[in-house]
């Protein structure tokens, strides 16, 4: 058909801006959230180098108190939402039909909805800091810090309006996953041969689907309570702060997953190619996995041990949070099982997911410790708990994405990233990741609580603190390398080659780039690892047909129109209900050409 | 799955997916799985808050059983409406269709109109949103009911006003009144948690 024609020609050759604005590729869209994500994510460096340099010296004056209030909270907000998250849904996008053998997500134009959304929600959420101030009470807006009486500024309600837009998107691109992983496998692909990283990504979905909605109602109540009125979180009226901790945890520990869980992924696609070897354990690592993502809604209220449980939901849910370590074990004794006996090549990628394990592995333990609620009542709102998180977000979730970055790189852009520059970036890194965050568990024990903005000399933490700040511009240093990198690389011919890694998976038997149509004939899957089965057995690919009819999605430019209404909707929510009424006109009729417009 | 579709147009034999499954209908399911949460969440928020209210109206003192029961019977007859709308459309019966859609359409406004007349006869008895907890409560769980049952709505009618375009279905066309089906007998049954838990179960 002439759509269908013209899409296959639009969609790669075509560099127009509007091309990428009307895009339903999974591979470009993939590509903007990755980089939107990483854009982020420096955004997000750049707030904590500013909290650690304040932090730096007793009674430091770099930021006053409120300033500092909004940068730890937008630091947050910034690296959990706008960062790790879209960084990983840029890999899911991009890898998922890859992976799985299809020509494209289920549904293309949703994809790009979920972009636009997500695009919308991260913009309105910084366009605060000129707008009367940022959020300031915290990623976990507990109350009744988040209430109208104690955060007077604005910042709170676009915490709530940012955080409803950018989880309507997660919801949807999390559907369009689940669905995408179940439905769009290639002939022989059964669920127990798709690759470690796609069982990942679809329990992360699920983790998302259903714990999502949870905090969208708690958004929703505090909501109500900052602009109408109601008091759901504040007590003087009968109101309960406790009920938003819950509710915010429901939705908070299972999200702590969704972040760790890719890069657990990406590492189970790594190593086995690193150490020429298939994955030790694939059925425990798939199971461990799905074990992380059930046991994951059931341990919410470790982080309100202090707030007065009562005995036995402490024993619950501190037996339930020591119950999670197994799963994670399992996986760790997968990736040293893979290694083990292995023919390694230590390339970068292999450098950042070893790094990976290891300081996974940290942040893992005193994760456990914390699962005693004696001990947590120690821990609570330390400096301890600030090293915990940091070894598992940072040293776990960013250590794999970076793997995955060095892995996958050549396969998005046809260019292998610089070795020597990626060796000084994951020392650089590494060294600058210790050096920051090792020092806070001293802090921590010794006493310092969290989210102070300053303190006192001769409190013990001079030292420790100056340390743990210099290591944070080593860090910054480690960041600004891979920069240099990628630009550095972007400059050269392409070398890659299809498979420069002598790789397992079905991606590396295609160009890289990859086509718009993915695969020119749609891959019959014979093992969990088809490309080494087939190598293996000397199966030769499929000679791709003479008139090879390829059925693409035509561009949409609906899906812009559709965000376009939401981001009039919360920016009415924000200001006064008439946007609001136009917004969802916007969307509706969004929706309606989006419905009739020709797919076919 | 739509047994008389006699030819179906030729992209429907397309859509191939692993488990047999429209990719539609298996988004909507999941959707739907989604939506459990959310109102779970507000359910949960309305029992945690009763006996919690500090001054009345209480609901043994407001609540009015025989009205709701009369628009709760409004809704679930809707439901029955929107099973023959689905049915028609999979027997190619597009006046049936047509007809059980405006039938489901105007029962599930007749529920708005209730929903509507019960929040304005207990605001004129002093139970306002910010009232007490069980106000607030009462107030937004039956509030995002009824923006449910809504969107429902304007859902429906999206659908019978394309259907004036048709003359007649094919297989496809018979998936999309199955996928506004699931969404309405959702609406549907969610209210009947609510109406349980809120007014039937004394407290």
């Amino acid at each position: 058909m002439a759509t269908a024609l013209g899409a296959m020609t639009h969609t790669q050759e075509d560099t127009g801006l509007w091309s990428w604005l009307t895009t339903v590729d999974h591979k470009r869209i993939g590509a903007v959230y990755t980089v939107a994500g990483f854009l982020f994510f420096l955004l997000g460096g750049f707030e904590a180098v500013m909290v650690r340099t304040q932090l730096a010296v007793p009674n430091g004056t770099v930021l006053d108190a409120d300033r500092y209030n909004q940068f730890f909270t937008m630091h947050a907000l910034t690296m959990i939402f706008l960062g790790v998250m879209p960084m990983g849904a840029g890999f899911f996008n991009y890898f998922i039909p890859l992976h799985v053998g299809a020509r494209d997500v289920a549904f293309p134009r949703l994809n790009a909805l979920s972009l636009w959304i997500f695009l919308s929600g991260g913009i309105l959420l910084n366009s605060s800091f000129f707008l009367g101030g940022a959020p300031n009470g915290g990623w976990f807006g507990y109350a009744p810090l988040s209430s109208i009486e104690y955060a007077k500024s604005s910042g709170m309600t676009f915490y709530v309006v940012g955080l409803l837009v950018l989880g309507l998107s997660s919801l949807m691109a999390s559907l369009n996953f689940a669905v995408t992983i179940i439905n769009m496998r290639a002939p022989g692909m059964s669920m127990m041969r798709l690759p470690v990283f796609i069982w990942m990504v679809l329990v992360v979905a699920f983790l998302l689907i259903l714990s999502l909605p949870v905090l969208t109602v708690g958004l929703l109540q505090l909501y109500f309570d900052r602009v109408w009125g109601t008091s759901f979180f504040s007590p003087s009226t009968g109101g309960d702060p406790i009920l938003w901790q819950h509710i915010f945890w429901i939705f908070g520990h299972p999200e702590v997953y969704v972040l760790i869980l890719p890069s657990m992924g990406i590492v189970s696609e790594v190593l086995p190619v690193m150490s020429k070897k298939p994955l030790f354990g694939y059925s425990a690592i798939v199971f461990a996995g799905a074990a992380i993502g059930v046991l994951g809604f059931g341990v919410w209220a470790h982080h309100m041990f202090t707030t007065g449980l009562g005995p036995v939901p402490q024993v619950v849910f501190s037996a339930s949070t020591m119950a999670i370590g197994v799963p994670t074990g399992i996986k760790i004794f997968n990736w040293l099982g893979t290694m083990y006996g292995g023919n390694i090549r230590f390339v970068t990628a292999t450098y950042f997911s070893v790094g990976f394990i290891a300081l996974f592995t940290i942040g893992g333990i005193s994760g456990v410790m914390h699962a005693s609620p004696p001990v947590d009542g120690h821990h609570q709102d330390s400096y301890f708990v600030v090293a915990h998180i940091h070894y598992v977000l940072f040293g776990g979730a960013i250590m794999g994405i970076f793997s995955g970055f060095y892995y996958w790189f050549p396969k998005m852009s046809g260019r292998l990233l610089d070795e020597a520059l990626g060796k000084l970036n994951f020392w650089t890194m590494f060294v600058g990741m210790n050096l920051t965050f090792f020092p806070m568990h001293f802090l921590g024990l010794a006493g310092m609580p969290r989210r102070i903005y300053t303190y006192d000399a001769g409190m013990g933490w001079d030292t420790w603190n100056m340390v743990a700040t210099i290591g944070s511009y080593i860090l910054a240093i480690g960041v600004l390398v891979f920069v240099v990198n990628v630009i550095k690389t972007m400059r050269k011919e392409p070398d890659a080659g299809n498979d420069p890694w002598g790789g397992a998976t079905l991606e590396w038997a295609i160009p890289s780039p990859p086509p718009a149509h993915n695969f020119d004939v749609v891959p019959e899957v014979r093992d969990r690892d088809p490309l080494w089965y087939n190598r293996d057995h000397g199966i030769a690919p499929t000679p791709v047909p003479e008139h090879n009819h390829i059925h693409m999605p035509p561009p949409s430019y609906f899906p812009l129109i559709v965000a376009l209404g939401v981001l009039l909707i919360a920016v009415g929510a924000l200001s006064t209900l008439a946007i609001v009424g136009l917004g969802a006109v916007v969307s509706v009729y969004g929706i309606w050409g989006w419905a009739l417009e020709p797919t076919d | 799955m739509a047994a008389a579709t006699h030819e179906p147009p030729p992209h429907v034999t397309e859509h191939h997916t692993t488990t047999g499954i429209d990719n539609r209908k298996m988004m909507m399911w999941i959707f739907l799985a989604s939506e459990c949460l959310f109102f779970g969440a507000l359910i949960s928020t309305y029992l945690i808050f009763q006996g919690e209210s500090l001054v009345g109206p209480l609901p043994h003192e407001i609540l009015n059983i025989p009205v709701t029961s009369a628009s709760t019977f409004v809704l679930l007859m809707s439901s029955l409406t929107m099973v023959l709308a689905v049915y028609g459309a999979q027997h190619g019966r597009l006046g049936m269709m047509k007809l059980m859609l405006l039938a489901t359409i105007l029962l599930g406004l007749v529920f708005l109109g209730f929903q509507a007349y019960e929040f304005t006869s207990f605001v004129h008895e002093g139970l306002g949103l910010t009232t007490n907890q069980f106000g607030s409560s009462f107030y937004v769980l039956t509030g995002f009911h009824g923006t449910h049952v809504a969107v429902g709505v304007l859902y429906l009618t999206s659908m019978l006003l394309a259907s004036q375009r048709r003359t007649g279905l094919g297989a496809d066309r018979a998936l999309h009144i199955d996928l506004a089906g699931l969404y309405w007998h959702f609406v549907d049954i969610v209210w009947i948690v609510i109406f349980t838990i809120i007014y039937l179960i004394p407290h």
